[in-house]
């Protein structure tokens, strides 16, 4: 089977008058039809870039691409003017982390989901109502056929992220791009958000990167999961691997600050340190800084990539070390 | 915020979802309770009606002079608003005035209205230093107080209703322009946008959809505020010399012509002016009004 997406090298940079930001610096990411990878990342980490980097929705006058982008056969880096829109939408299309935003507040739900079934798919006013009406009951939007005359204002968090669902999905595209959509909604809607999410992917067998900072959504929905760190991926693996079996120190870190597990009354094991400055790409391991295992060889030079496991890899040199210490 | 009060009475018990009507029937509701605004409604609407059909609703002649019957004081029989310097009944000069009166207040407004919204989406949408031109040249304009700038285009075009209606155009278009500028560049940054282009959104769709459905409505409220000023500009334009020419009637030109009986008829003197005042404060109330009727976002 070929892959759906496959990035390869991905950089981006944005310049502005003063500075130029490294947000991604070499991202390679596969992904099967049908497939759901979760990207792990902390803010700033370069996961959102990367997802619209994939939709080049990033601003051209100030971004600088490089690598290799290909979605459905298609080369992403290549498209443009109508090929362009065709491609947003129709084949990949994107949930957005604040639903209330993302629509716009002087149409009604119903009226913008039906643009988008227009703009792709040769539909007139009825059908492409029809359509809007057909996913508003898909993403079970309760008595849909008036929320399909409600304004995005007249709507709960959790009702808008179900209609932006609706909107992202409505012209079938094979690959959906999930940014943070939960991030903003409160903790029982977020599971029943997610489970429609896993449901609806399963039912339309569509592809899904789903970029998320809370590692218990990302184990919710993922088949794999990446974690980004500094604008490149550090460990890769499925869920289960990257859970149970963490290599690289930065996802342990991660899991070991999380409050599942931890003893009531202690502190949280924090990572120590700050993110770094991406305003230069480091010469060696991003995370040097922050790791208590990094020696002088990680700070001066880029570690490679450590197969672990069949389709588990971390881009560490001190591995050993690292898994002695969780014995000892 | 989702609940408007207005909705309360009218919702109906199925769900939260609130009732889902229509935008602009949302708006009229709202503006409907408020008191203020419609009873400015009720009177734009009766000097406008009043104006439009004035040769059936004046009860005279607009031109019809007589040295006898100068200067009459209010409620004197046969002209129940007294008559101006020329002796020519004040009621009918002032029903015909409000044509020209209204005409040259909202006319340049409209023209404007289309003019500004287009520069400013435009400049905004553009960015960069498409932005930079359009709108430091419109600074320029809008550098110059808004009657100075009026006076210098109309004195330069020469007198009459076209000249004073293409300047005051000019004068309007830059606070037009800013405000659709400003819109404009807040909403093309919105999440909602690249939502759009992330569905295929072209930018041509984007600015006719996206953008100018969020821009026309600050503007249209900003541009009904400024239709009193245009008024009294156009007034003060007459006043001059430099608009409308007598014997036309006109609010602006009757209370120059009239300024020299200030002593002998103050109060019929001041009839154009109360005229001025009413029109442009039910304008300002109106829009107002409107501004707070039409915000969904609150």
């Amino acid at each position: 089977m070929t892959p759906l997406v496959r990035i390869e090298d991905l950089r981006v940079r944005f310049r502005t008058a003063e500075r130029t930001v490294h947000a991604v610096n070499g991202v390679d990411l596969s992904l099967m039809p049908g497939e759901v990878v979760g990207l792990l990342g902390e803010s700033g980490s370069g996961k959102s870039v990367t997802l619209k980097a994939l939709l080049r929705l990033l601003p051209e006058a100030r971004t600088t691409m490089s690598g290799r982008m290909a979605v459905a056969g298609q080369d992403v880096m290549a498209l443009g003017g109508s090929a362009l829109r065709a491609y947003r939408g129709s084949v990949v299309s994107m949930i957005f982390q604040e639903p209330m935003l993302a629509f716009d507040p002087v149409f009604t739900i119903g009226e913008q989901i039906a643009e988008a079934v227009r703009r792709h798919e040769n539909a007139d006013r009825t059908a492409a109502r029809a359509r809007a009406l057909e996913m508003l009951d898909r993403v079970r939007i309760p008595s849909a056929k008036r929320r399909l005359d409600a304004y995005p204002h007249e709507m709960s968090g959790g009702m808008r992220q179900r209609a932006m669902i609706a909107l992202a999905l409505a012209c079938r595209p094979k690959l959906l791009l999930a940014d943070e959509p939960t991030t903003a909604l409160d903790a029982t809607v977020q599971i029943q958000i997610l489970l429609l999410l896993r449901e609806l992917q399963k039912e339309f067998g569509m592809g899904v990167i789903f970029v998320t900072h809370d590692i218990g959504v990302a184990v919710e929905v993922s088949d794999r999961l990446a974690v980004m760190y500094a604008g490149r991926i550090v460990e890769r693996g499925s869920a289960r691997d990257l859970i149970r079996a963490a290599a690289h120190p930065y996802p342990r870190g991660l899991l070991a600050s999380t409050v599942h597990g931890a003893m009531r009354g202690r502190r949280l094991d924090a990572i120590p340190g700050a993110p770094p400055d991406l305003a230069k790409v480091p010469d060696g391991c991003a995370f040097a800084p922050r790791c208590r295992f990094a020696d002088a060889e990680c700070v001066s030079r880029r570690p490679d990539i450590v197969r672990i496991d069949a389709g588990h890899e971390a881009e560490c040199r001190r591995l050993d070390a690292v898994a002695a210490s969780a014995e000892g | 915020m989702t609940e408007i009060p207005g909705t309360i009475a009218g919702a109906t018990i199925e769900g939260p979802a609130g009732p889902a009507r229509g935008y602009w029937s949302n708006v009229l509701r709202r503006l409907r309770r408020d008191r203020v605004a419609v009873v400015c409604i009720v009177i734009l609407a009766l000097i406008l009606l009043a104006a439009i059909f004035a040769p059936l609703v004046a009860p005279g002649d607009p031109f019809r002079t007589s040295m006898l019957r100068r200067l009459r004081p209010i409620g004197t029989p046969g002209f129940p608003l007294g008559t101006d310097e020329l002796g020519r009944d004040m009621l009918t000069r002032l029903v015909f005035g409000g044509r020209l009166s209204l005409f040259t207040g909202i006319v340049p407004v409209i023209n404007a209205f289309v003019i500004g919204t287009f520069l400013g989406v435009f400049a905004g949408f553009s960015g960069g230093r498409t932005n930079m031109a359009i709108m430091r040249t419109i600074d320029v304009f809008y550098a110059f107080p808004s009657v100075l700038l009026a006076i210098a285009i109309s004195g330069a075009l020469g007198a009459g209703i076209f000249n004073s209606i293409v300047s005051l155009t000019i004068v309007f278009v830059p606070p037009i322009a800013r405000v659709a500028e400003s819109v404009t560049t807040q909403v093309r940054n919105l999440d909602f946008v690249d939502a759009a282009r992330a569905s295929g959104a072209g930018a041509f769709t984007i600015i006719r959809v996206h953008i100018l459905g969020n821009v026309l409505g600050p503007v249209f409220v900003y541009a009904t505020g400024l239709v009193s000023v245009s008024m009294i500009l156009a007034s003060g334009l007459s006043f001059l010399g430099l608009g409308t020419k007598p014997p036309e009637a006109e609010w602006g030109l009757m209370l120059n012509t009239l300024r020299t009986a200030i002593y002998a008829q103050p109060v019929v003197a001041a009839l154009p002016g109360a005229m001025i005042f009413t029109v442009s404060i039910c304008f300002n109330l109106f829009s107002d009004g409107l501004r707070s009727a039409m915000d969904v976002k609150l």
